[in-house]
């Protein structure tokens, strides 16, 4: 089972407050998701599951609130008030780096901070590869090894060799979903299921410490909804990746979370391992008001 | 103090013919999202049309009425300015609609390139001089040195755009064409799945931007005496600014962005520098797009994720 | 307007009077939109009037155009089948490179194939009005590709680069201290040598920081609001060349450009001369080869300079861009750098081509950098189809080369009369070929993609997956 190390907080968001114009999206919510946890964030239509999403990735500034990401190990009280007061994004604490999200810009939180994310309308490059797709994800460290373009226009080894390896990365990832033999297919020409599955592996790609899914098996029949609960428990088992999730398929969300926070109208209703939450009569009750949850609800035997 | 004034007046009538052009190009962007880089060319060949009905009427009909001949090219004017603008629609945009999201935009360049060199093959590549007309002017106020005047031309420009706009505004607001067309604007597929007829109100919002453009050809030939093949390209950027700074798909941004143009040109020229005129406008647009791309009453549009 | 559009649908089973009736619709749709433009033309006569004169002539064969254009439409079933499958799949890169290398090939011996063919005399004007001319526009075609058909950014106003390399080229080579600078340092002859080859990389460079400045603010904006916003900047710029008389002479424009050197010899009738040198007969022949040759190089350096690029991850991550702009921020990927570093690229490419049309053209002015220009390169780029190398040049050619030629139509005037000119027609056909392309093939000529890397095998991607980018 776990070690104490990572039943540590990974990410904390804290007194999250998102407004559109007049419109409160999120009212106050605090969680937070525990290293090598699988956290889920469920809640009915409309609940402010995605706009939470998109403040941990920096697509929208946050009205105020806190996300703070403690990469390795847990930061102390002391480090967070010596940060937050900084006005810097990030900083290394003795427990190593810490970052305030609601400071960085979304292309930072992926690079610096390395929270990876998935979308509910899936965002692949279509008319590239399959393999083109998870060597854009690689971006960053072929850049790098590109020397910012200028070493690699006068093709220096150093570059290809980096490409290689970024190749062998995306192989294995290929081998895991088992996209290995479409790789030089165009992404936008998979099938539904193999498309979310690939857009998984581009953002393991990244190398990321939390990797945020949203809606992972919308659309999928419950053969390839097995396959993809197989592949996030062997994440969570193999990586150093912890998840945060968005599900509206409670098979998926009873089974393989470890952690579940209930919102309904931007508010949390309820916090804690599956069984406590499918059996909290707050979240059968707002379960209860919408007409297509509950079904999914009453297939995995919540009594109201 | 007289001076201001003067070029307030004047900055208002160039701002009227601007804003009358400007509402094509917002009507078009409302409804299928595309700037119709055309629409300034076509204003351009409503200029000739109205020239060459004008010369027909005076010199080879001989009509002895100016306000009658005006009248009756207003109306051929609009009339033939809107076939062109009913042709160019079904010809060069309506079979590119659905597809590849550049296709209408080099079309209608093609289009614009193609309206303006037909116009230079058929009438010439000179300026061609309107006979003068309506040139009496009213002292509206008798300064030390310097007399505020309003000219019978300024008179008939902000007095066709007004009722011209007022008639406008009725029919968008009020009529079964307007409501198909604010449908149409929100969502296409929805409103063709209850029953309205797309393609009809799209043809029909080209027909009535170049409608419009037509007014607006009629009362530049007036204004400046002068029109050339070339006169579309400046005067379609200007009014598609216009259309920018009210919020494009705003019927009356276009027309307060189009005042606004207007104004912003003629103070500029009287108190700057006329040769840097056309940089200040291009600059008002750039400066817009950036800073405020919703326009002054545009809706601002969400990033979707 | 000819063949006038009567929806498609309304036509498919079509008998010959209906037919007959349904063109007779066009014909009068030609007759109404030909009526005062065509028919009367207006002239200014002695005393500056305008008055009109009668043409219905042209009336008539326009609404004759029209009519039996669209009689033949109706009557040819094959036009209307199967609007589908528009692009044109090369399946396997086989063909492309075959055609890239018998191009190659044929740009490489052209200057002497056409000495052959018709001569010395008459071969100036096809090495220069024809290959140079085309492959200017294949150069900037090439070069706008990276931010239009790469990075999806839609550039109106690319002309503004091309000026801002041709101007910098000028005032640098043509400036009097710098000249006396070199002078005396150097000696006198050295400037009027290598100014070519000192400033050309200078121009460049330019031309690339100006794209990164216009192109800061400008980045986030989308699709067509990007495209004004560039075209705007493109005329702001001609209107300051045009106003900056102290600078730039205003529409007088700057002539004495220094002309290229071969590598530091002139081409002139001297004894230390090209000719001279290597024991030819003067002939100014020498020096248009040697510029066809230069573009041709320009050229292709930015065509290894694209394709390499997009083996890089600069490159991939602008193709990314122009697919899905939010996925590339979410795996960590400066979409603002990535999208500067493709307009300074493109702006940069532009700039070279700019400093040579003036070392070429010996003279420029602000008449050589209209908007119209940045609407002829975006047609060449969007109608070889985005991000295609290839359908780039063979757009640039048959677009150039194909209005070009109409300057070789003398004959024309036979069949028309002597006051027919068919260079008039050059641009009125250009526009009416732009929107035709466009509705024959919206996604350009060659729509396939090519991936930048592969496992097993190199797979085209067809153009209707790939997205034509935001901006």
């Amino acid at each position: 089972m776990a070690t104490q190390r990572e039943r540590e907080p990974l990410l904390e968001v804290e007194h999250l407050m998102m407004q559109f114009g007049g419109l409160v999206a999120i009212n106050d919510l605090s969680f937070s998701a525990r290293r090598g946890d699988i956290t889920a964030i469920i809640g009915p239509n409309g609940a402010g599951k995605t706009t939470v999403f998109n403040c941990i990735t920096g697509f929208y500034k946050p009205s105020s609130g806190r996300i703070l990401l403690s990469s390795e190990g847990s930061a102390t009280p002391s480090d967070i008030d010596v940060l937050t007061r900084s006005g810097r994004r990030s900083m290394a604490a003795a427990a190593g780096r810490i970052y305030l999200l609601e400071r960085m810009p979304d292309f930072e939180i992926a690079s610096q901070a390395k929270v990876a994310r998935t979308f509910q309308n899936i965002r692949l490059f279509t008319g590239m590869t399959v393999l083109e797709n998870l060597i854009v994800a690689q971006h960053n460290t072929l850049m790098r090894a590109s020397g910012w373009t200028v070493l690699g226009m006068f093709g220096a080894g150093s570059y290809y060799r980096a490409e290689a390896r970024a190749v062998d990365l995306a192989r294995y990832w290929l081998d895991r979903i088992g996209l290995l033999d479409r790789a030089d297919v165009a992404a936008g020409d998979l099938p539904y299921g193999d498309q979310r599955r690939l857009e998984i592996a581009r953002a393991m790609c990244t190398e990321p410490v939390l990797l945020c899914l949203d809606e992972p098996a919308a659309g999928l029949n419950p053969r390839e909804s097995a396959t993809l609960n197989a592949l996030l428990k062997s994440i969570q088992s193999e990586h150093k990746t912890s998840i945060l999730l968005i599900e509206h398929d409670m098979s998926v969300v009873m089974e393989i979370s470890d952690h579940v926070v209930v919102l309904e109208y931007g508010t949390k209703i309820s916090d804690g391992p599956p069984s406590y939450v499918r059996n909290d009569p707050k979240v059968v009750a707002a379960y209860l008001g919408v007409e297509d949850d509950e079904v999914a609800l009453a297939g995995v035997g919540i009594a109201p | 103090m007289e001076y201001f004034f003067q070029q307030l007046i004047n900055g208002m009538t160039l701002g009227s013919i601007y804003g009358l052009i400007a509402i094509g190009y917002t009507m078009v962007f409302g409804i299928i999202g595309m700037v119709n880089f055309a629409h300034g060319d076509v204003f351009m060949v409503s200029a000739f049309i109205a020239l060459i009905f004008f010369l027909f009427l005076t010199q080879v009909l001989g009509f002895g009425s100016l306000v009658l001949a005006l009248l009756v090219v207003l109306l051929l004017g609009m009339a033939l300015t809107s076939l062109w603008a009913w042709t160019i629609e079904r010809l060069a945009y309506r079979p590119l609609s659905g597809s590849f999201r550049l296709a209408p935009l080099i079309s209608a360049i093609g289009m614009s390139i193609f309206l303006m060199n037909l116009v230079q093959v058929a009438q010439g590549p000179r300026n061609k001089p309107v006979p003068p007309m309506l040139n009496d002017i009213i002292v509206l106020r008798d300064g030390a040195n310097y007399a505020v005047t309003l000219s019978y031309k300024q008179i008939l420009i902000i007095v066709t755009t007004t009722v011209l706009l007022i008639a406008f505004s009725f029919l968008v607001q009020r009529t079964a064409l307007g409501r198909a067309q604010r449908a149409c604007e929100q969502d296409r597929r929805m409103a063709s799945l209850l029953g309205i007829d797309v393609d009809r109100t799209v043809s029909l919002t080209f027909v009535i931007g170049a409608a419009l453009a037509a007014v607006a050809g009629l009362l530049y030939m007036v204004h400046y005496g002068v029109v050339n093949f070339a006169d579309g390209f400046v005067p379609g950027v200007k009014a598609f600014t216009a259309a920018v700074l009210g919020g494009i798909g705003s019927l009356p941004g276009a027309v307060i962005g189009g005042l606004l143009i207007g104004l912003i040109e003629t103070f500029w020229s009287a108190y700057f520098s006329i040769d840097y005129k056309d940089v200040a406008t291009f600059c008002v647009l750039a400066i817009t797009l950036i800073f405020l791309p919703s326009g002054l009453l545009g809706r601002p549009e969400v990033e979707k994720v | 307007m000819p063949g006038a559009g009567l929806d498609h649908s309304s036509t498919q089973s079509l008998g010959i009077g209906a037919a007959i009736i349904d063109a007779g619709k066009a014909g009068l749709l030609a007759l109404g939109l030909a009526v005062p433009i065509l028919a009367l033309r207006t002239e200014t006569n002695l005393e500056n009037q305008l008055i009109l004169r009668e043409r219905w002539d042209y009336v008539a064969i326009a609404v004759a155009v029209a009519f039996f254009g669209r009689l033949v439409y109706l009557m040819i079933p094959a036009r209307r089948a199967a609007p589908k499958a528009r692009s044109l799949t090369f399946n396997g890169s086989g063909i492309a490179r075959a055609v890239a290398i018998i191009g190659l090939a044929l740009l490489i011996v052209y200057p002497f194939l056409m000495l052959l063919l018709v001569g010395k005399a008459a071969s100036l004007k096809w090495i220069d009005n024809f290959g140079i001319q085309i492959l200017i526009y294949v150069m900037l075609g090439w070069g706008l590709n990276i931010v239009v058909g790469l990075a999806g950014l839609l550039d109106l106003g690319y002309v503004a680069f091309y000026a801002v390399g041709a101007y910098s080229y000028a005032l640098l080579a043509a400036n009097e201290p710098i000249k006396q600078f070199m002078a005396d340092m150097i000696g006198p002859s050295f400037w009027p040598l290598w100014a070519f080859w000192i400033c050309l990389p200078v121009a460049g460079i330019l031309s690339a920081f100006w794209g990164i400045i216009l192109g800061f603010p400008v980045l986030r904006l989308r699709g067509d609001y990007l495209a004004i916003v560039t075209l705007a900047f493109g005329e702001i710029i001609r209107m300051v060349l045009i106003n900056w008389i102290d600078v730039t002479n205003g529409y007088a424009g700057i002539s004495g450009i220094p002309r290229p050197s071969f590598f530091g010899i002139p081409f002139n009738a001297s004894d230390s001369g090209f000719s001279a040198i290597f024991g030819l007969e003067f002939t100014p022949l020498y020096r248009t080869i040697f510029l066809f040759y230069l573009i041709l190089g320009l050229a292709l350096l930015t065509n290894w300079a694209t394709l390499r690029l997009r083996r890089l991850p600069v490159g991939r991550a602008w193709e990314a861009l122009r697919e899905d702009e939010i996925a590339c921020r979410s795996l960590g990927i400066n979409t603002t750098n990535t999208k500067l570093t493709a307009f300074a690229i493109g702006a940069g490419f532009g700039g070279f081509a700019g400093a040579f049309f003036a070392a070429r053209q010996n003279f420029i002015s602000p008449e050589s950098f209209t908007f119209m220009e940045s609407a002829i390169i975006l047609a060449i780029v969007v109608l070889g189809g985005m991000g295609s190398q290839i359908g780039v040049a063979i757009a640039a050619v048959a677009m150039i080369g194909g209005t070009e030629i109409l300057r070789e139509l003398d004959w024309l005037k036979h069949v028309f009369g002597a006051s027919f000119d068919p260079v008039q027609y050059r641009m009125l056909i250009f526009g009416l070929a732009m929107v035709l392309v466009m509705i024959w093939r919206p996604r350009g000529l060659i729509s396939t993609r090519y991936p930048s890397i592969y496992l097993k095998e190199r797979k085209s991607v067809s153009g209707d997956l790939v997205k034509e980018g935001h901006g």
